[in-house]
């Protein structure tokens, strides 16, 4: 690379906001998704108070979050399945800023949690699982290190809130209380 | 080994160039195009008439609110009365786009091909960030109102805690390739910090603060791809494609484990086949990981082999992937220190390969002597793994 002079003129906001001829623009676009086959039944499950999944009839599988094939055989799935809903925190963090980068008043704790559900190894690379919060846990306990591998279940909105919808679950929290396994 | 497959003509890159990388540019996204590709064909000694085919990269429409954004860059980028197409996979792109141009070549379809990725993200405020709303899953993401850190914050928590690797561990990465990146001419963030600078700045989500990620850019990176009679008729030293791979993991990122990027693995034996590379740790000389945050560099040297799992905090600590270590990664300064306009960042890492293996790099140029390289991109929701293997 011979040339170090590269073309490219740098801006700073204020300096955009000088140019002639800027546009501004917010584009105005709705949307409503239908949740499909097997999320459908799922969220009608959620707001029964139990976690459904799908059973895979060639490798035995239990796919949480259900899907109407399984992605690994590319088979039909065949059976609903309901699964405790507990687990173990596979990965947690604590978010201080929200969806468009603006700081949180108060942080927000979030996992992965590997559910308890058949056809899969302790440790399988694969396994059944949900992406939502934590309760119960400090931010302290998650940058500690002793929040991954924790024992969680849900905690259940009130039955008369539930809507079928992800939220349905508050949150899941230590299965365990700390006061109680002291 | 032997190379596994039958191509009609062996593929070369003859030619780069690119734009400076900024949060903002004043220069339109076709402009950006234009500056970049001019370039590669000027370092090529070649004009557009000698262009057979265009192929273009570029990331999420939503960061121009324009959508058909191919068709939009398509005459900045030299498109107007050629076959064009534009490949779009996430992160993945950047590195997409010359392997799309590698097999517009190797099938004999074309003889020359122009390669440009381009990435405008300033459009979009107060802060991209927001867009990236929109690549959620509507039905079981969305409602958690996500942030794009999130998952990648997931990752590296679980690849600390698998790896034992610490917080120390992983800023070295941020301090070795904003480093790097002082002598590279494009460069947005390059810096002189420590590891502690990296654990004082702001905290976003936890394990992941500002300095572990690399900053939005604006900016365009151009290659000229040509068959190898053409190749050897424009340049002494054309630097071959020896093996591409691109490969996809499970979209339900919450079913698998985070801490071993296992898209990449897959992506990595499919290049190393074709390109005969039986022992990537020992024959790659260079490397080009794809780094839009330090524990990336780290995930992506292991997926790529060039270390054991959970080996790279270590070597990296040893000063290994150094520029004067035994296998330097990101001399360029990567996405970290030269910045991350998305698309155009990948491809900013295989014209950085390009300059390695010519010697043409200048003050960026690895100690040691260079054959073989490999660089990589990764994105969409952590499935994509996009891999190209260069040599002389």
């Amino acid at each position: 690379m011979r040339s170090i002079r590269l073309p490219g003129m740098y801006l700073r906001e204020e300096d955009l906001r000088k140019l002639v001829g800027v546009i501004e623009y917010t584009p105005r676009a709705r949307y409503s998704y239908s949740a499909g086959q097997a999320l459908s039944e799922f969220l009608r499950g959620l707001r029964e108070g139990r976690i459904l999944g799908r059973l895979c009839p060639s490798c035995n599988r239990v796919l949480v979050p259900p899907r109407v094939y399984c992605e690994h055989c590319y088979t039909q799935t065949t059976e609903w399945v309901e699964v405790p809903g507990t687990g173990r925190v596979e990965s947690v963090v604590v978010s201080y800023i929200g969806t468009a980068r603006e700081r949180l008043e108060k942080p927000e704790i979030i996992a992965v949690i590997r559910l308890d559900a058949p056809g899969y190894g302790r440790d399988s690379f694969d396994f059944a699982g949900l992406f939502h919060k934590l309760c119960g846990v400090t931010e302290d306990d998650v940058k500690s290190g002793r929040v991954i591998g924790l024992r969680v279940k849900p905690r259940w909105k009130p039955l008369e809130l539930r809507t079928g919808s992800i939220l349905d679950i508050e949150c899941f929290e230590p299965e365990v209380v700390e006061s109680e396994r002291a | 080994m032997r190379p596994n497959i039958y191509v009609k003509d062996k593929v070369a890159i003859v030619g780069a160039g690119l734009t400076l990388f900024r949060r903002r540019l004043l220069e339109t996204p076709r402009e950006l195009a234009w500056e970049a590709s001019k370039q590669a064909l000027d370092s090529a000694g070649l004009t557009l008439k000698d262009i057979d085919c265009i192929v273009i990269g570029s990331a999420p429409d939503a960061f121009d609110g324009v959508h058909f954004k191919g068709e939009y860059l398509a005459d900045g980028s030299g498109g107007f009365g050629k076959p064009t197409v534009r490949v779009f996979v996430g992160g993945g792109t950047g590195v997409m786009t010359p392997i799309a141009a590698w097999w517009h070549v190797a099938s004999g379809l074309c003889k020359t091909v122009l390669a440009v990725g381009e990435e405008k993200m300033s459009h979009a405020y107060p802060h991209p960030q927001g867009v990236f709303a929109y690549i959620w899953d509507p039905i079981l993401e969305r409602p958690l109102r996500p942030n794009l850190i999130w998952i990648f914050a997931l990752e590296m928590a679980r690849y600390m805690h698998v790896c034992k690797a610490s917080k120390e561990d992983i800023a070295l990465v941020s301090v070795k390739n904003k480093r790097n990146a002082l002598d590279h001419p494009a460069a947005q963030a390059a810096a002189n910090i420590t590891v502690d600078d990296v654990l004082k700045s702001e905290v976003l989500v936890w394990p992941v603060q500002l300095l572990d990620i690399s900053p939005v850019s604006d900016g365009a990176v151009a290659l000229v791809v040509a068959s190898e009679k053409i190749a050897r008729r424009v340049t002494d030293t054309p630097v071959w494609i020896d093996g591409v791979g691109f490969t996809l993991d499970n979209t339900h990122w919450y079913n698998r484990d985070l801490s071993y990027p296992r898209y990449l693995e897959y992506a990595a034996r499919m290049a190393y086949k074709m390109a005969g590379i039986e022992r990537p740790w020992k024959e790659i000389d260079v490397a080009e990981p794809y780094d839009p945050f330090d524990y990336k560099e780290l995930h992506h040297i292991e997926g790529l082999m060039l270390a054991r799992r959970c080996e790279a905090p270590k070597l990296l600590k040893e000063g290994y992937f150094d520029r004067s270590g035994e296998l330097p990664t990101s001399p360029s300064g990567g996405l970290l220190g030269v910045g991350n306009p998305i698309a155009a960042a990948g491809v900013m890492k295989v014209a950085e390969l390009f300059w390695q293996l010519r010697y043409e790099a200048g003050a960026r140029q690895v100690k040691k002597p260079v054959h073989k390289a490999v660089a990589n991109a990764w994105g969409d929701l952590m499935q994509v793994g996009t891999v190209i293997v260069l040599s002389t």
